[in-house]
């Protein structure tokens, strides 16, 4: 027995590298092995939402019907949001995660290593079973990624299929967040007390938080849904005493912090860069972490104001309105904070800094679009128009995406041991730049002058904006081939140093360029602050 | 070298019980989407399904046992498997509160409107003229047709005594795994589970009931859809905890858990505790209230 126990022991704590083969990554229990995959699926994702984004832009060009079916059409849009939000973004954010949390709080790896291979390896599963759906009878769900009801109940065969991938989603975003809280709340180097925690952390550690809390609910209105169309319960069903506006507020639970589900790690991820190309430290660092957590906090309370139009008692209207315009606060924190930080910095405009400089503009943007559509009454006007698509489109795409891009540049020298092409990542960022505004900007007037969103035809006097926002998208889609340009010449550049860049903080930039396979066997000592 | 093993994080090789998990859930929806499609043979893809997640449970577990017998996990370990289980039944609380959230949201609002409160008059006068506002109720149209409810007082009452009596037995069988008193704990441990399993059947006979002589049943509007779902998704939940309960005590037959290393133990017991606590939940209000 103690024979046995020496023996297994031994084998436990050996430097062993990674496995051969297809099993290196298919029965991966380390940490970085797991980010890179979830990387790459995302970014795969982001191809394919993206490629039914250029259909519905393609069909939008110019007015009338010309290249589908409106079925299909509807059926795009549906799909390019669910892949994009469960797909794209959050699991970017979940791959950033696996590679730079462990290294920044001094662990050896993520806390549960065997469910973190597995919050991965549902993932497939559930978006194998998600773009099914395509080639069904019926066609994939049309009915918007909010899926209310009763449109959804008209989803063909699709439908069990569109509930339980949404299930499987949920599922990997439960275990992924545990693991994260886990391992944040109990891998740091000891040293290393709550708020010395690299920013990137702690907007993760609220992140998960709010994905253990908002993950379940949705499962359980979808599961509502499911019973609804199979099993004859009457939760939506006015007749039976339900209301399909409920699962509009039980939905909205769930989404409202799901958004900021995708913007938080997004505020981490450019609070870690902005200092490092300021050379200064971040300004009003706790004010940070108390601005994240107010925001986390405010996301349950605002989630009506998604549905002002479907009718709510006044004082219900006042009050999500308030809530809402509150989350300005610290928001309005953070971003004067980023810009306090540059203040006087020795700045260089490297492809992350860009990236991150471009992201701080263009959210805030977003965020004020955001105020605009938090008034009742004038939400009244903009609602499902094309201004809440550029509202929508700003935070996410110049907002998430342009982080997860800021965050791959930033990082990609540590996980490749090279530097990227410089000059191929800046031609990025301003084709990018360029691109993405000409995209949505002009959704901002189509929604003022009325266009609504979620149709494939429209009145010839929004002609002229929507052709502008095709060019637009084609041209951010052709942007994005660049970056697959540099992930392939990514090991061509010259040899990275450990800091990789001038001097930032971190403990990731203490360990060699490529990081070594495992990174921290014992906690490591925490160096002194940099910037004292 | 060797010494210090026992200070390191314990992370573990390549695993394929992940994998497999992956590929059972694949087939376990797609064989229930197919299924609920109207297609026969989703049924038997669902059941594979089913096979391939339990061989995955059983397989996985004893991987972890066999590890944790062996020495492998230290403390640290021990504490991250203990936060990820409270941040499991975290995420189960959520899933219950979604389902208690519509409960209230239809008693109070819904209903109230549908019977012309607030600014509904017409909404009452036009689509539902007549309807008013009761609890039960299953809605305007009587869907499912008259029904009859489950009262506060036999069944429900005595399973409340159950699960609670069960509740303290397992604190009991706790106290004696700490004091080394091993008989007391399996005796203990066995009644339970015991107790858990005897709660089921009162469950199960409770539903015939509802459906055969109440004409309670999960069409009977949104009472019999929250009455059903509420309770059904505990019943499941209860089904698994007996099951773990009765893994342990096979454990504990065993010889497993000591004094100091008994993490499986504690979290079945939260487990345990959060059915309870959901249950309490339940008989106040869909009951009792």
């Amino acid at each position: 027995m103690s024979t046995i126990a020496a023996d297994v022991k031994d084998h436990t704590h050996d430097d062993h590298g990674p496995a051969k083969g297809y099993r290196r990554w298919l029965f991966a229990t380390n940490h970085k092995d797991i980010g890179t995959m979830y990387l790459i699926f995302s970014f795969v994702m982001f191809l394919i939402g993206g490629l039914m984004a250029l259909v519905i832009r393609s069909e939008l060009a110019i007015p009338g019907l010309q290249f589908v079916h409106p079925e299909f059409f509807n059926q795009m849009t549906t799909m390019h949001a669910l892949i994009m939000v469960f797909g794209a973004v959050m699991p970017a954010f979940v791959g950033l995660a696996n590679w730079m949390i462990p290294m920044m709080i001094g662990a050896p790896d993520m806390a549960l290593p065997r469910m973190n291979n597995w919050s991965f390896w549902i993932l497939p599963v559930a978006f194998g079973i998600l773009l099914s759906t395509l080639f069904m009878p019926g066609g994939a769900p049309a009915s918007g990624w909010t899926m209310y009801p009763p449109l959804v109940l008209q989803t063909g065969d699709a439908f069990p299929f569109l509930i339980f991938s949404v299930h499987l989603m949920g599922i990997s975003s439960i275990m992924g967040a545990i693991n994260i809280i886990v391992t944040i709340m109990n891998m740091r180097t000891p040293e290393m007390s709550l708020l010395r925690m690299p920013i990137f952390v702690w907007t993760w550690l609220i992140t998960a938080y709010l994905l253990i809390a908002v993950m379940p609910v949705l499962a359980g209105a979808v599961t509502m849904l499911l019973t609804d169309q199979f099993f004859g319960t009457s939760f939506f069903l006015a007749a039976g005493g339900g209301d399909p506006v409920m699962f509009q507020h039980i939905f909205w639970f769930f989404g409202h912090p799901e958004v900021y589900i995708m913007i938080l790690p997004a505020f981490g991820v450019v609070s870690e860069i902005i200092p490092t190309f300021a050379r200064k430290p971040l300004f009003g660092r706790d004010s940070m972490i108390y601005a994240a957590s107010c925001i986390a906090f405010l996301s349950f309370i605002v989630w009506a104001h998604h549905m002002f139009t479907v009718g709510m008692p006044l004082s219900g209207q006042l009050f999500f309105m308030f809530a809402t315009m509150l989350i300005a606060i610290p928001t309005g924190v953070k971003v004067f904070n980023w810009v306090a930080t540059m203040w006087r910095g020795a700045m260089t405009f490297e492809t992350p800094m860009l990236f991150a400089l471009a992201f701080v503009f263009l959210f805030t943007i977003g965020g004020f679009s955001g105020l605009m559509l938090a008034i009742t009454p004038a939400d009244i006007q903009y609602h499902d128009s094309y201004f809440v698509v550029a509202h929508f489109h700003y935070v996410l795409v110049p907002g998430s995406i342009f982080a997860i891009m800021a965050g791959a540049y930033y990082w990609l020298p540590k996980w490749t041991g090279f530097m990227y092409n410089e000059a191929l990542g800046k031609l990025h960022f301003w084709l990018s730049t360029i691109f993405v505004n000409l995209t949505f900007f002009p959704m901002h007037f189509l929604g003022l002058a009325g266009m609504p969103r979620r149709i494939p035809d429209y009145a010839t006097q929004f002609a002229d904006f929507n052709f502008i926002a095709s060019i637009g998208a084609f041209g951010f889609g052709l942007s994005q081939l660049i970056f697959i340009w540099v992930l392939l010449t990514a090991k061509r550049g010259v040899p990275a140093t450990d800091a990789v860049w001038d001097d930032p903080e971190g403990l990731e930039w203490t360990v060699p360029s490529p990081a070594p396979f495992h990174t921290f066997d014992t906690p490591p000592k925490l160096p002194a602050p940099k910037f004292g | 070298m060797a010494s210090h093993s026992d200070d390191r994080y314990y992370v573990p090789h390549e695993s394929h019980w992940p994998a497999v998990g992956s590929a059972g859930l694949l087939f376990l929806m797609v064989g229930v989407s197919v299924w609920l499609n109207g297609s026969t043979p989703g049924f038997w893809i669902m059941l594979a399904g089913v096979a391939v997640i339990i061989y995955m449970v059983v397989g996985w577990f004893a991987n972890v046992i066999n590890e944790s017998v062996t020495g492998m996990y230290n403390a640290q370990v021990d504490k991250s498997f203990r936060m990820g289980m409270m941040w499991f039944i975290f995420s189960e609380v959520m899933f219950f509160l979604a389902f208690f959230g519509a409960l209230f949201y239809v008693r109070t609002m819904v209903l109230p409107w549908l019977g012309g409160e607030s600014n509904n008059f017409f909404t009452n006068a036009v689509l539902w003229s007549g309807f008013e506002n009761t609890w039960p109720s299953n809605g305007p149209a009587g869907v499912g047709g008259d029904f009859q409810v489950m009262g506060p007082v036999g069944l429900p009452l005595i399973n409340t005594v159950i699960l609670l009596t069960s509740s303290v037995t397992i604190t009991v069988a706790h106290h004696a795994l700490i004091a080394g008193k091993r008989g007391v704990l399996t005796a203990f441990l066995a009644a339970t589970f015991i107790l858990g399993f005897i709660f089921i059947g009162l469950q199960a006979y409770e539903y015939v009931h509802a459906y055969n002589d109440l004409n309670l049943r999960l069409t009977s509007g949104i009472y019999g859809s929250t009455f059903f779902m509420l309770t059904g998704f505990h019943g499941l939940h209860v089904t698994l905890g007996a099951i773990m309960l009765l893994v342990i005590w096979f454990r504990v037959l065993r010889g497993h858990f000591t004094k100091e290393n008994h993490f499986a133990f504690e979290a079945v017991a939260w487990y345990w505790h959060f059915v309870d606590v959901v249950w309490v939940g339940l008989y106040i209000f869909v009951y009792w209230l």
